[in-house]
C-alpha cells in the first residue's frame, strides 16, 4: 500500500554513547496532511528510535506541531482535518497509524501525549494519574495506587505531592501540574511519548526539571520532542529534525544537525540568521 | 518643592459646563432605568409583605404551616399551606424526574457527540420549544396527554398532577439541555484534549472530564429548572384540577401554590379581604422557595466554581 | 529486538469503552426525538382541531356562548394594545438600563446591587409578577384592571431579557471602537449615540424579539391582575378620543389576551370550545414560533456580518 520512500538525509551515523545500531519505533512516510485546504505538511518522511528522544524544530507555523499530532490522530477531533496520502508505520507490528482501518482511540492507548500548557483535569492528583488506567478498565484499588505511585515517582513527583494526592491537580504549581501530565501520559505504559513544547508556558527552573526528566524517561520509552527552544532540542535529543513550510528539511543525529548542519536552510536557522 | 506648572487652555477646548451637564444628565437617566429593576424587587417584597402581614394578623402562622386543610373561602376556613406545597413538590418532581436526566442527557449529546450540522439544528429548535407559551403545553397537557395516559392508567382522574408534571418536565427540557450545553461548551478544548491523548472514549471524555468541569453551570441549570417548575403556573392550572388536595401522589388532582392563586383572580373577590391576602401568603411562600433555591445556586456555584 | 504490546487486550477494552458511546448516542438521540416528537404531535394536533376553525369571521368576531359563533376579535386586539404598551415601557428602559451598565457603572456596590437584581428577577415567577401588578398598579396606583397595568407588568417581566441582550451585544463590540469615538473627542454619550447603539442594534432587536414573543404567551400574570375573561366589546382605539385626555382612554379600559381567550375555551368542557382553543393555541404558536424564528434569523445573520 506505501510506497517504500527514501528518507530525504538517510541517517549515517548513530547517536554518540550507542554501540549497536538503533531500531526503528515509528516511521513517517510521505505525510501528506491537510487543514481544509491549507496543505500543512507536504511529503514529510521521518523515522523515530526506539528509546531515543527524538525533537523536531522550526519557525513558528512550520508545521512541527502538526506532524507530533498526526502521531496520536488529535487531528481526528477536529472537522476538516484531512491525512491525504503516506503515513505512520508504528514497529514493531507494523502498522499504517493513519490508516482509516486503525482505531484512533487505540492509537492514543499507544502513544500519548503531553501539551503545551499543563491541562490537569478539574480532579484530585490521584484520580488525574489513575484517569489513564481507568479508561483501560482497570478497577483494583490496589493496583491503580501501585501504578500511581510508580508514575509519580516516574514523573520526580511521587516526593511533593505523596502527602496530598487527594488535593486538586490545578493547586500544583505550573512545573508540577505539567509533571503530573507527564506522569498521566506515564501511568499506562506508553511506547511513545508526545510532547508538544512542554516547557513553552514554564519558567527556567521548572524547565530544567522537565529536560532532565524527558532524559530519564528515554531509558523506557520513546519520546518525540516539539520545541521552539533549539538550545533546548541540542541539550535534550538524539535526534532532531528542521521543518519549515511544511516540509522536513533535514534529519539527522542531533550533533550533526547543530554543529554540521548539511542544508543552507537549516544552518541559517540553527545560527539564528532566520526565524 | 513642588513645581507649578503654566496652565492654558484655549477657549474653544475648556470644559464646558453646559456640555458636562448634559452629559451627567444623561448618565442620571440611564441609571435610572437601571435602578428600576431595584424598585422592583423592592416593591416585589413591599407587596408580598405588606398584605402577608395583614393575613397573618388575622391566621396564626402556626396554623399556615401545621394545618392540614386548605379551605380558605369555606364558611369554615383552614389555612395549611402544606396542601398547596404538597401539590407543586409532587408536580415539580415529575417534571423534574422527566426534565433533568433528558436536559443533561440532550446537552451531553449536543456538546459532545453531536455532528456541527446537527447541533446547528436542534439549537434553535429546542430554543422554539422554550418559547411555546404555557398555555398552550396547559391545552397539550388536558386534551392530548391525559387521554393517553388514561388508556395506560385507566384509574387515572381528567386532572392529574402526573400529567400536568410531564408535560412541565417537557417545557423545561430546553432550559436544562441550554444552559448545561453552554456550560459544557465553556470547558476549554486543552482539557478534552489531554483526555482523548489519554485514549478516552466520547463518553469517558464527556462523562469524567467534561461534566465534573463544568458542575457549576450544570447545578445552575437544574435551579433555573427547579425554579421553573415551581413558578409553573397555567399548565398545571389547566390539567392538574384546582382542588386543594394534601397528596404526594401524583396520579390525584390537586392545586399547587400557583393555580390556586389563578383560581382566586379568576374570581371577584373583593380588594382587602382576607381571600385576597391569601394569594399574597401564597405567593410569598412560592418566593421564599425561590430565593431558597437560588441561594443553594449560588452556594454550589461558589463550590464548584470553574477550576480549570 | 522491540516488545510488541498486546494488542488484543487493548481492542477488547476499546471495544467495551465504545459499547458506551454507542448506546449514548443512541440515547441523546432519542431524548432529543423526545422534546422534538412531542413539540410535532402538539402543533399538528392544533393545526387539526384548529386550522378548519381558521376563517375570517373567526378573527372579526367577539367571544359568544355558542362554540360556533365565537371569534378571537377582543383577544388578538387586546394582545395588540398591551404589547405596544409593554413595548414602549421595556424596550427604552431595558436598553437604557444595559447601556448604563456596560458604558457607565462604576465598579461599585450600587452596580454590583443592580446586577445582582437583574439576575434574580430573571428567575422570579411570571405569576409573581402578577401579584406585583396587582398590589402597586391596580390599586396602590388606582390604575384599575386595565391595558396599561398589563402592559407595564409584562414590561416588567421581560425587563431582565432585555437588559441582558443589550449587554450582551455592547459586549461584542471591541474596546478599539471606543477607544477610537474618544480619541476624536467624542463624549461618553456621543460614543454611545453614535457607535455603541448602532453596531449592537441587531442583537438589541434579536433581544426585543425574544422579550416580546415571551410576553405575549404570558397568562398568570395578566389573570392575576384581573383581566375579564368573557369581552364582547373592543377597548376604543388609541389616541382616536378627544385630546388630550380622550387620546388615553384606551389604556385605561378593560381587556383581554389571546392566551387568556385560550384558557378561557380550553377550561370548558364542551368539545366544541376545544376546537376552538385549539384554533386560538395555533394563532398563538404561530405568532410566538414567528418572533422566535425571527430572532434566530437575526442572530444567525448577525454571526455571518460580523466583521471585527
Amino acid at each position: 500500500m506505501l510506497k517504500p520512500v527514501t528518507l530525504v538525509t538517510p541517517v549515517t551515523a548513530s547517536a554518540p554513547g550507542d554501540d549497536v545500531a538503533p531500531v526503528l519505533k515509528a516511521e513517517v512516510k510521505a505525510l501528506d496532511f491537510y487543514y481544509g485546504s491549507f496543505h500543512a505538511l507536504k511529503g514529510v518522511n521521518m523515522p523515530v528510535y526506539d528509546r531515543k528522544v527524538t525533537s523536531l524544530i522550526g519557525p513558528s507555523g512550520c508545521g512541527k506541531s502538526t506532524l507530533l499530532r498526526c502521531f496520536n490522530r488529535m487531528h481526528d477531533l477536529y472537522p476538516g482535518n484531512r491525512y491525504a496520502g503516506g503515513g505512520i508505520v508504528l514497529q514493531p507490528d507494523n502498522t499504517n497509524l493513519l490508516s482509516d482501518d486503525v482505531d484512533p482511540i487505540e492509537v492514543r492507548m499507544r502513544i500519548s501525549m503531553v501539551f503545551q500548557k499543563p491541562n490537569p483535569f478539574p480532579k484530585t492528583i490521584f484520580e488525574n494519574v489513575a484517569y489513564s488506567l481507568r479508561v483501560r478498565g482497570m478497577r483494583n484499588k490496589s493496583e491503580l495506587e501501585d501504578r500511581v505511585q510508580s508514575a509519580l515517582k516516574g514523573a520526580a513527583l511521587w516526593n511533593e505531592v505523596k502527602d496530598r494526592l487527594g488535593e486538586l491537580g490545578a493547586n500544583l504549581s505550573g512545573g508540577q501540574q505539567q509533571r503530573l501530565c507527564i506522569a498521566r501520559a506515564l501511568a499506562s505504559d506508553p511506547e511513545l511519548i508526545l510532547f508538544d513544547e512542554p516547557t513553552s508556558a514554564l519558567d527556567p527552573i521548572a524547565t530544567a526539571s522537565i529536560e532532565e526528566l524527558v532524559m530519564e524517561l528515554k531509558e523506557r520509552v520513546s519520546i518525540l520532542i516539539v520545541t521552539h527552544n533549539m538550545q533546548q532540542a541540542a541539550r535534550i535529543s538524539d535526534y532532531a529534525g528542521y521543518m519549515y513550510m511544511g516540509e522536513l528539511i533535514e534529519f539527522g543525529v542531533t550533533d550533526q544537525i547543530f554543529i554540521k548542519p548539511q542544508k543552507k536552510a537549516t544552518e541559517d536557522y540553527i545560527t539564528g540568521r532566520f526565524g | 518643592m513642588t513645581i507649578s506648572l503654566p496652565v492654558t487652555v484655549s477657549p474653544r477646548l475648556s470644559k464646558k459646563a453646559s456640555r458636562h451637564l448634559k452629559e451627567r444628565f444623561i448618565e442620571f437617566l440611564l441609571f435610572g432605568a437601571a435602578a428600576i429593576s431595584v424598585f422592583t424587587t423592592v416593591a416585589i417584597v413591599y407587596v408580598l409583605v405588606k398584605e402577608s402581614w395583614n393575613f397573618f394578623q388575622h391566621v396564626p402562622l402556626s396554623d399556615f404551616l401545621f394545618d392540614t386543610q386548605w379551605t380558605p373561602l369555606f364558611d369554615d376556613a383552614h389555612y395549611g399551606i402544606m396542601v398547596l406545597l404538597s401539590g407543586t413538590l409532587t408536580s415539580s418532581a415529575v417534571a423534574l424526574v422527566i426534565a433533568i436526566p433528558l436536559g443533561t442527557i440532550i446537552a451531553i449529546y449536543l456538546s459532545e457527540f453531536a455532528s456541527f450540522r446537527v447541533r446547528e439544528i436542534a439549537k434553535p429548535f429546542l430554543e422554539l420549544l422554550g418559547g411555546v407559551p404555557t398555555i398552550v403545553y396547559g391545552y397539550f397537557a388536558l386534551t392530548l396527554l391525559t387521554p393517553v395516559l388514561q388508556i395506560l392508567f385507566p384509574d387515572l382522574p381528567g386532572f392529574s398532577l402526573l400529567s400536568a408534571g410531564l408535560v412541565m418536565g417537557i417545557m423545561i427540557i430546553p432550559y436544562v439541555s441550554s444552559l448545561s450545553e453552554d456550560a459544557m461548551r465553556a470547558v476549554p478544548m486543552s482539557l478534552r484534549e489531554g483526555s482523548y491523548a489519554m485514549g478516552a472514549t466520547r463518553f469517558q471524555t464527556a462523562v469524567k472530564v467534561v461534566m465534573p468541569a463544568a458542575t457549576s453551570g450544570i447545578a445552575s441549570a437544574y435551579i433555573l429548572g427547579i425554579s421553573r417548575a415551581v413558578g409553573e403556573t397555567m399548565i398545571l392550572a389547566v390539567a392538574a384540577g384546582m382542588q386543594p388536595n394534601l397528596t404526594f401522589n401524583p396520579t390525584e388532582p390537586g392545586a399547587t401554590i400557583t393555580s390556586y392563586i389563578v383560581q382566586v383572580a379568576l374570581g371577584d373577590l373583593p380588594h382587602g379581604s382576607i381571600g385576597y391576602q391569601t394569594i399574597f401568603a401564597a405567593g410569598l411562600t412560592l418566593m421564599l422557595m425561590t430565593l431558597v433555591f437560588n441561594l443553594i445556586g449560588a452556594w454550589l456555584r461558589k463550590k464548584y466554581r470553574e477550576v480549570y | 529486538m522491540l516488545k510488541a504490546p498486546d494488542l488484543q487486550a487493548i481492542r477488547q477494552i476499546i471495544a467495551r469503552a465504545k459499547r458506551w458511546d454507542m448506546l449514548f448516542s443512541v440515547l441523546g438521540i432519542l431524548s432529543l426525538m423526545v422534546g422534538v416528537l412531542s413539540f410535532c404531535v402538539l402543533f399538528a394536533d392544533m393545526a387539526i382541531k384548529g386550522v378548519p376553525r381558521l376563517e375570517w369571521e373567526f378573527f372579526t368576531s367577539f367571544p359568544s356562548r355558542r362554540a360556533a359563533n365565537a371569534g378571537i376579535l377582543s383577544a388578538w386586539v387586546g394582545t395588540v394594545l398591551v404589547m405596544m404598551v409593554t413595548a414602549l415601557a421595556a424596550v427604552p428602559v431595558g436598553i437604557a438600563a444595559g447601556v448604563y451598565l456596560e458604558e457607565y457603572a462604576p465598579k461599585n456596590w450600587v452596580t454590583g446591587l443592580i446586577e445582582i437584581n437583574i439576575t434574580n428577577l430573571a428567575g422570579v415567577p411570571s405569576i409573581v409578577y402578577g401579584l406585583l401588578a396587582l398590589g402597586l398598579f391596580v390599586y396602590q396606583f388606582g390604575l384599575g384592571q386595565s391595558i396599561l397595568s398589563a402592559g407595564l407588568t409584562l414590561a416588567l417581566l421581560i425587563l431582565p431579557v432585555v437588559i441582558v441582550a443589550t449587554r450582551e451585544a455592547i459586549r461584542a463590540i471591541p474596546q478599539m471602537i471606543r477607544e477610537g469615538s474618544y480619541a476624536c473627542g467624542a463624549t461618553t454619550w456621543q460614543t454611545v449615540r453614535d457607535h455603541i447603539l448602532p453596531y449592537s442594534s441587531a442583537g438589541i432587536l434579536t433581544g426585543v424579539i425574544i422579550g416580546m414573543a415571551r410576553a405575549i404567551g404570558e397568562t398568570a400574570p395578566i389573570i392575576t391582575i384581573g383581566a375579564l375573561t368573557f369581552i364582547a366589546f373592543l377597548p376604543p382605539a388609541p389616541f382616536a378620543g378627544d385630546p388630550p385626555a380622550g387620546m388615553f382612554d384606551w389604556l385605561f379600559a378593560p381587556f383581554t389576551v389571546m392566551p387568556i381567550q385560550m384558557f378561557n375555551w380550553t377550561s370548558r368542557p364542551e368539545a366544541a370550545f376545544t376546537v376552538n382553543a385549539a384554533a386560538a393555541g395555533f394563532v398563538l404558536v404561530f405568532m410566538t414560533l414567528a418572533m422566535n424564528g425571527l430572532a434566530i434569523y437575526l442572530r444567525y445573520r448577525l454571526r455571518k456580518n460580523i466583521k471585527w
